[in-house]
């Protein structure tokens, strides 16, 4: 029996008749979509099989549009650049894996949230179009580019949609990439944008809110609490998916996020300093080295992990250590060897939240006096990032280790607040 | 039969969808219990809104964009027994194995076949009543059949779904939802329309309730079962009636549905024959009402508009009753509710409301209506009453037409009222976070089928000589697994019986409920102390209820303990005969004069002093061995 996706066809087993449409199945077993709506699988032995009828020969899927879709956009609003990256801001269902994969356009992201429409004119670009977990480094020097050739043209603000899961390490390295003159938002959504509970809507439409106003910050907008009412603006390089699969995932570590949006009346309340809407002008620097470890310590790792690294040509090394930011005393003589070898070591801490202090006890003494240089207040993802975009930058080992030094983008703050 | 409609000529075709939820240990997709929970006990609250999608097949699911017409806000309250899954916050876990067990037994007693795959559906449900705002729910058996007296009834489908939260409030703008419910599996039924008449339909609901009950796994009590109907006639249209409350409704939701079509038929033909058609204008006439004396109107000026639409040809209709009590504009008004108003104004029934005769005549002559037209209005925001009007407009549209197909709820009267427009389709796509579940033909016939409880009052009837009465009490009670298990240790007693156990459970039990006895604390276990106690005549069965009752008050003691408090117990038998030989001593003239006929009035004598103590029927028998010891003396 030849079956196509896509043809109608009956299926007569144990005396029971089943007619639908022939969808994907990952095993044996025929599964039909039913009239009633629902998918039944059944296995074709000893059951009696005909095609009612073989599939059209162009199979069109319509997807809803609401009313207000169509709606012209207004001209006489802020310039809105929403750039696609893949993830779940926007997906659709996968009938051969069963499993929700990134597929839509920028534009599907507009048809279906048509709130957007009364805060700003967007075009829709999409930059590529990758699983969150599929990201690497290399994109985001593309991102960089097309968010600065965005701005160039005139771009008022630019969101980014982003899956959740690295949204934070883009976005940190948009950070360092980009002085920017307008707001650049990062936003995601937890729930799959195909549900009616999605938090794609509510992120995307306080995503807009923030784009169009002033704050000229790489940021990432997402819900603030397990409801509807706020999300939360945080800084591109303080953000952090603290949880795997709630809305409000996404929290700021080391300090407060800049401020709030609240969702009932698109009012921006903020409680952090923040850089205003045209105080820079547009500077890119998208270089960058991925050749760079994170490598975290726990009790009884070998140093033998860090002697790989070096050894393996690694240009730069980010540890995440215990408490204060420890490693064991053995990992020393190779903190030292790889210093010597022009190997820049940041020490971070796997607390997260606090300040890396190395002077405190006699195996962080030593590991400074070996050449690791503390992360200070800074995640050890964002150090991660951070040392591939500075070794992108230069090839001086000084150099490098002054700017790892130095605060670039909020990553390090010198007074711990929280 | 004296059945008030000739259903066979009408093409009475009524088919019955049943939900019924499962009693398991665990939810459908996470491991929270099934216990529902004072909302008291809520230890957290939170709120979402839900905007509906693109569904599989592209179709736009009209009940979808209805309910979204109302931009509402959920609330939804959390307890410490629900989980992240049903907050919507977490992938539901894989599907409980309980609950698919207890559905293909069901699949077997309604003599269905299962699928081969099952797989998981998302139906989308915009009410709020699920925070995904999607119902998983999967297709899992058909092709089944049952018997009833006027012939057979297809069983269509099953389908094991999760239960929707439970609403416990409706403002104006939000709806607030309890989560102690989300998730509990639940099966739905589906028959052919196979039923013909409303006494079929009822003896359908009957058959499918006893086979649930059967499995001994579903749950007992309020909104645990709920029965919703389709109905239609040859010249209707096809009508789902949801909530039917009781199997004693069934009835009269069909008889008041098929009056209810007939009339809009009757209605619609007449409708037609006046030339009445329908005007799409809707006017605001507000300045008509300018200086109203109407409180109802005023009110809703102060921030809103009156809103009027014609309906040529109509007037008079909207009066007609098309079931008892409720008129055509009845379904006008409903149709308009949706849009978030109180109801509407027509010409029918005004003046009234405070709106007077010269205020009608200023309002037909502001929308041009003549003496054939009605006018439909609406006071309320503005928004509101334009969306209101137009509903109210597509409804007098489909009078023309007949019976419109729609989604109706049952109201305790047995009339129906508007709810929502049927359901295409389209409304379901796969949920993709649940793996599908394979079900083999082994497995299949590896479930064990369970006793039927007509045949368990069979079998009590015969195995117990319980009358028909109790048999029946027993088996529809929800002590029965007690009643069962307490036979089952009394097997081979003597002084307990089924009809002490069945009375007690089904007779005294509720009896001290009705009194105001806190009969719930008493535990299983205190019913097997109690009997073990009357077994071994350490009490005797008159002590019965006594002993309950100090059990229920006090749930800490132990049924002995109980008795003894009371002063049940501790009565030996040396003390009966001591008292029998006394009482006989007294009596010798009447014992020697009636002879054996003396145990009857002596009974009541030595009764006076152990009831309640000792068992009657012992008392009984130590007296008639006492007086033939006696009389064969003499
Ligand atoms: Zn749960």
């Amino acid at each position: 029996m030849d079956l196509e996706q896509g043809d109608r066809v009956q299926i007569v087993k144990n005396d029971v008749v089943y007619e639908g449409i022939v969808r994907p199945s990952n095993t044996e077993h025929i599964v039909l979509k039913m009239d009633s709506g629902y998918n039944a699988g059944i296995h074709p032995e000893n059951a009696e099989i005909t095609v009612v009828e073989k599939k059209e020969t162009e199979e069109k899927t319509q997807f809803f549009k609401p009313e207000s879709a169509s709606t012209k956009q207004k001209s006489n609003l802020p310039k809105v650049s929403i750039l696609s990256t893949g993830g779940t801001i926007a997906s659709k269902i996968d009938y051969r894996t069963g499993a929700v994969t990134a597929q839509f356009s920028a534009d599907d992201i507009l048809e279906t949230i048509p709130e957007l429409s009364e805060i700003a004119e967007f075009t829709g670009n999409v930059v590529y179009n990758v699983l969150s977990e599929n990201m690497k480094p290399e994109y985001w020097t593309e991102l960089a580019k097309t968010v600065s050739k965005e701005i160039e043209n005139g771009a008022d603000g630019i969101i980014i949609a982003h899956g959740t899961d690295t949204m934070m390490y883009s976005a940190a390295a948009l950070s360092f990439m980009i002085d920017t003159p307008v707001p650049i938002v990062f936003v995601g959504s937890q729930r799959s944008a195909d549900r009616p509970s999605s938090d794609n809507a509510m992120n995307a439409i306080c995503a807009a809110t923030v784009a169009t106003s002033d704050i000229a910050e790489v940021t990432a907008v997402m819900h603030g609490t397990t409801s509807d009412n706020y999300c939360e603006i945080h800084r591109g390089t303080q953000v952090r998916k603290m949880h795997t699969s709630r809305r409000d995932a996404f929290k700021s570590i080391n300090s407060d996020p800049i401020g709030f949006v609240d969702y009932s009346n698109r009012k921006i309340e903020t409680i952090s300093d923040y850089t205003k809407r045209g105080t820079r002008k547009l500077n890119v620097r998208e270089q960058i080295e991925p050749s760079c470890g994170l490598v975290k310590f726990t009790p009884g790792t070998s140093p033998d992990v860090l002697s790989h690294y070096i050894d393996s040509g690694y240009r730069g090394i980010v540890l995440e250590g215990t408490g204060l930011g420890h490693v064991s005393t053995d990992w020393v003589p190779e903190i030292e060897r790889a210093v010597n070898s022009g190997i820049p070591v940041v020490v971070a801490s796997q607390c997260l939240n606090g300040r890396v202090c190395d002077r405190v006890y006699d195996t962080g003494r030593d590991m400074l006096k070996a050449g690791a240089i503390e992360a200070e207040d800074m995640l050890p993802e964002v150090a991660h990032v951070k040392l591939m975009w500075v070794l992108g930058q230069t090839d001086d080992f000084d150099t490098a280790i002054e700017m790892l030094k130095s605060n670039i983008s909020h990553e390090m703050t010198s007074r711990s607040l929280c | 039969m004296s059945e008030k409609f000739d259903y066979e000529k009408l093409g009475l075709k009524c088919g019955l969808e049943i939900h019924q939820q499962l009693d398991t240990h665990e939810k459908l997709f996470c491991r929270c219990p099934t216990k529902l929970r004072g909302t008291n006990d809520s230890n957290l609250e939170f709120f979402r809104y839900i905007r509906p999608t693109a569904s599989e097949m592209g179709k736009t699911d009209l009940a979808a964009l209805e309910q979204s017409k109302l931009n509402r806000k959920y609330i939804y309250k959390a307890y410490d027994s629900t989980c992240l899954v049903e907050y919507d916050e977490e992938p539901p876990n894989e599907i409980d194995k309980e609950a698919l067990n207890t559905s293909l037994t069901i699949t077997k007693l309604l003599n269905m076949q299962p699928v081969d795959q099952m797989h998981v559906m998302r139906k989308i449900v915009v009410d709020g009543s699920n925070t995904t705002g999607f119902q998983r729910t999967a297709f899992l058996a058909s092709g089944g059949f049952l018997e009833t007296s006027n012939g057979y009834v297809g069983m269509d489908s099953l389908c094991l779904e999760e239960e929707s939260a439970r609403i416990i409030e409706q403002n104006t703008d939000s709806t607030k939802y309890s989560l102690d419910r989300l998730g509990i599996p639940l099966v739905e039924i589906g028959t052919a329309p196979d039923i013909h008449s409303p006494q079929q339909a009822r003896e359908t609901a009957q058959l499918i309730g006893m086979l649930l009950r059967s499995t001994g796994k579903v749950k007992r009590g309020l909104g645990t079962i709920r029965q919703d109907v389709n109905i239609s006639i040859a010249k209707g249209a096809r009508i789902e009636i949801k909530g039917v409350q009781s199997l004693e409704q069934i009835e009269s939701i069909v008889e008041n549905e098929v009056e209810r079509q007939i009339n809009l038929i009757k209605i619609r033909d007449e409708l037609l024959q006046k030339g009445a058609h329908v005007n799409e204008n809707m006017y605001d006439v507000s300045e008509v009402f300018a200086d109203t004396q109407s409180k109802i109107i005023k009110k809703a000026l102060k921030k809103g508009k009156v809103i009027a639409g014609v309906l040529p040809g109509f007037a008079g209709f909207i009066g007609k009753e098309i079931q008892p009590g409720r008129r055509l504009g009845t379904e006008f008004s409903d149709r308009a509710k949706t849009s978030g108003v109180g109801g509407i104004f027509h010409t029918d029934e005004l003046p009234n409301y405070g709106i007077t005769e010269d205020e009608i005549e200023s309002l037909c002559e502001y929308v041009d209506a003549g003496d054939n037209d009605a006018v439909v209005l609406v006071s309320d925001n503005e928004k509101r009453s334009f969306s209101a009007i137009e509903s109210v407009i597509q409804r007098a549209k489909e009078a023309l037409e007949g019976v419109p197909e729609e989604t109706r709820k049952a109201l305790p009267d047995g009339n129906n009222s508007y709810m929502r427009p049927l359901p295409g389709a389209a409304r379901m796509y796969p949920e993709t976070d649940v793996p599908q579940v394979e079900i083999s033909r082994e497995y299949f016939e590896s479930i064990e089928m369970p006793e039927l409880l007509s045949d368990k009052i069979n079998r009590f009837k015969q195995e117990f000589g319980l009358n028909q009465e109790l048999a029946e009490k027993v088996v529809q009670s929800k002590d029965l697994p007690l009643f069962e298990d307490i036979m089952r240790t009394f097997k081979y007693s003597s002084n307990i019986n089924a009809t002490i156990v069945a009375r007690t459970l089904t007779g005294t039990v509720p009896e001290l409920r009705r009194e105001g006895v806190e009969v719930d604390s008493i535990k299983d276990e205190h019913f097997f102390q109690l009997f073990e106690l009357v077994e071994d005549g350490k009490t005797a069965k008159e002590g019965i209820e006594e002993i309950l009752k100090k059990l229920a008050d006090n749930p800490e003691l132990s049924a002995e303990n109980a008795a003894s408090e009371l002063g049940l117990t501790g009565v030996d038998t040396s003390e009966i005969e001591k008292f029998v030989d006394e009482v006989i001593d007294n009596r010798e003239e009447f014992v020697q004069e009636k002879g054996l006929d003396a145990v009857g009035p002596l009974m009541g004598v030595v009764m006076g002093e152990f009831r309640g103590k000792a068992d009657g029927k012992q008392v009984s028998s130590i007296l008639k061995q006492k007086i033939e010891e006696y009389l064969s003396q003499q």
